[in-house]
């Protein structure tokens, strides 16, 4: 464990620690875990809103005529497609095709914005100012704070916040679609709103100027529906949602199809190529790949861990990448790579903790879905 | 005999030759909430300081050890059907497993209320 004297401070570390929350080391900073209990956090937040602070993430801008084509070079979308306000989950690929991060990619008009994780935003960073044509601009946002609203009540509590839209063709926020971005202003303070999150619920996730982000909590937690949520019912949520984790369910070992991650791949990419690792990741999408990114039930209500191995009869044909206690669900939930033969729904298979051999079912992802209708 | 407690955050009720062991009110607060707890099956020997059970929470699997050597005589059922009672009573009806104890001149080393409270102070 990093020693907590060497952590960088989020903007709100302070407001945190008033709130409550247990700090533990992320990324490089001390972040909230949790604050009444990830398992409170994470039921709130599917029946109401949770308030999470993400402002670990990095956002980068990227600037410049080139920028969108330039982006192509370095990962499978379709950016020079993507229009003003819309964006789009990518992936920053290695050469061979592995995955180095996923990202969300913004057309904001002028330039593009990127939200890459926090533990590889330095190494992104590099790997991308290592590859900058002199006519592309490239900014980390360091003094932007992240914040993520994410919950079934999170559009009536940004509603009532009441946002005023910037510019021509904007709209309230309760307006916005999923995937899309606006620029606003509250109380003089410009936000960047997008609709969007990590969660399996639908919310918006907020930058802003750090400086202004506590007033901007504190409103949010006026509201009684909003909660301030942590790092552990984040994962927790995004398990049960199917979300994959970088770090944990992506890495450079692993390319986007085996991930199933093949709709990052934009389709006029799928025909062009020019990105990383095309050559493999193209073949991987016309014959399938060996192996399979899966979600796993387990029987009773012992779970499954990160690095456990997977079996099929004797054959050990994976391994548990992102496992754990799915609150919504009930019951343990898992993801893991298996072999392409025993990755089909349905699939029994055993999943190995501490020497026993525990019963586990391939089964779609997400494993929680919601059945409200706005 | 009054309840010892270890630096691992064990608590031990010795009676005689037996004792119950459990986790303390610390230790369940720093875990959170408790979703699963593997315990050691009657009959089985337990070391001091070895693991004896495992406690996982939503986020992670905790190892529990003995705070002295023994013979596990019976595990708390109670666990299986509702692991929460780890949380809303690890002093009480969230006890882990009843042992036989193997050599009573261990339980020296332990804390008793006070000393425990004064350590946890220190952390």
């Amino acid at each position: 464990m990093a020693d907590a004297a060497c952590l960088n401070r989020l903007p709100l570390d302070a407001l945190h620690r008033r709130l409550g929350a247990r700090m533990v080391p992320f990324a490089g900073y001390a972040m909230p875990l949790q604050y009444e209990g990830i398992v409170a956090e994470h039921l709130w937040t599917r029946a109401h809103a949770g308030l999470f602070d993400v402002s670990h993430m990095g956002q980068l801008l990227v600037r410049g005529a080139r920028a969108a084509a330039w982006l192509e070079t370095l990962a499978p979308g379709d950016f020079a497609g993507l229009r003003p306000g819309r964006m789009r989950y990518s992936l920053l690929l290695a050469d061979d095709g592995g995955i180095l991060d996923d990202l969300m990619v913004t057309n904001l008009g002028d330039h593009v914005h990127l939200v890459v994780n926090g533990a590889t935003r330095d190494s992104d960073m590099a790997h991308l100012a290592a590859r900058r044509p002199h006519d592309v601009g490239l900014e980390l946002l360091g003094a932007q704070a992240l914040l993520a609203l994410q919950g079934p009540a999170a559009a009536d509590v940004l509603g009532r916040l009441a946002p005023e839209p910037e510019g021509p063709g904007g709209v309230p926020v309760a307006g916005l679609r999923f995937m899309s971005w606006g620029s606003y202003r509250w109380r003089g303070t410009r936000l960047a709103i997008s609709r969007s999150g990590y969660t399996g619920e639908d919310g918006f996730e907020i930058s802003l100027p750090a400086a202004e982000a506590e007033a901007l909590v504190e409103a949010l937690l006026g509201d009684g529906e909003v909660r301030p949520a942590g790092l552990g019912a984040r994962d927790s949520l995004r398990l049960e949602a199917g979300l994959p984790l970088y770090g944990h369910d992506l890495s450079p070992e692993i390319e986007p199809v085996e991930a199933g991650l093949g709709f990052a791949i934009s389709k006029r990419r799928k025909v062009e190529g020019g990105f990383p690792g095309a050559p493999r990741i193209l073949k991987a999408l016309i014959e399938g790949p060996q192996r399979r990114r899966v979600g796993l039930r387990l029987e009773g209500r012992q779970p499954a861990r990160e690095g456990a191995p997977i079996h099929a009869g004797d054959l050990q044909v994976g391994m548990v990448t992102s496992g754990g206690f799915g609150p919504s669900v009930g019951g343990p939930i898992a993801m893991g790579y298996v072999a392409a033969a025993h990755a089909a729904d349905g699939t029994a298979l055993a999943i190995e903790v501490r020497g026993r051999r525990l019963p586990a079912t391939v089964v779609p992802m997400p494993f929680y879905r919601k059945s409200y209708v706005r | 005999m009054a309840r010892l407690y270890t630096r691992d955050h064990e608590w031990i009720d010795v009676d005689g030759e037996t004792a119950t062991v459990g986790i303390t009110d610390y230790a369940q607060g720093q875990l959170g909430d408790i979703v699963f707890v593997e315990l050691p099956e009657a009959g089985r020997k337990v070391v001091k300081g070895g693991e004896a059970a495992v406690v996982e929470s939503v986020k992670a699997a905790s190892d529990v050890y003995a705070p002295v050597s023994g013979t596990v005589t019976e595990a708390n059922a109670a666990l299986a059907d509702d692991p929460s009672l780890v949380n809303s009573a690890p002093e009480g009806a969230g006890w882990f497993f009843r042992m036989a104890l193997a050599d009573p001149s261990e339980l020296a080393g332990l804390m008793d209320a006070d000393a425990y409270r004064a350590f946890l102070a220190t952390l």
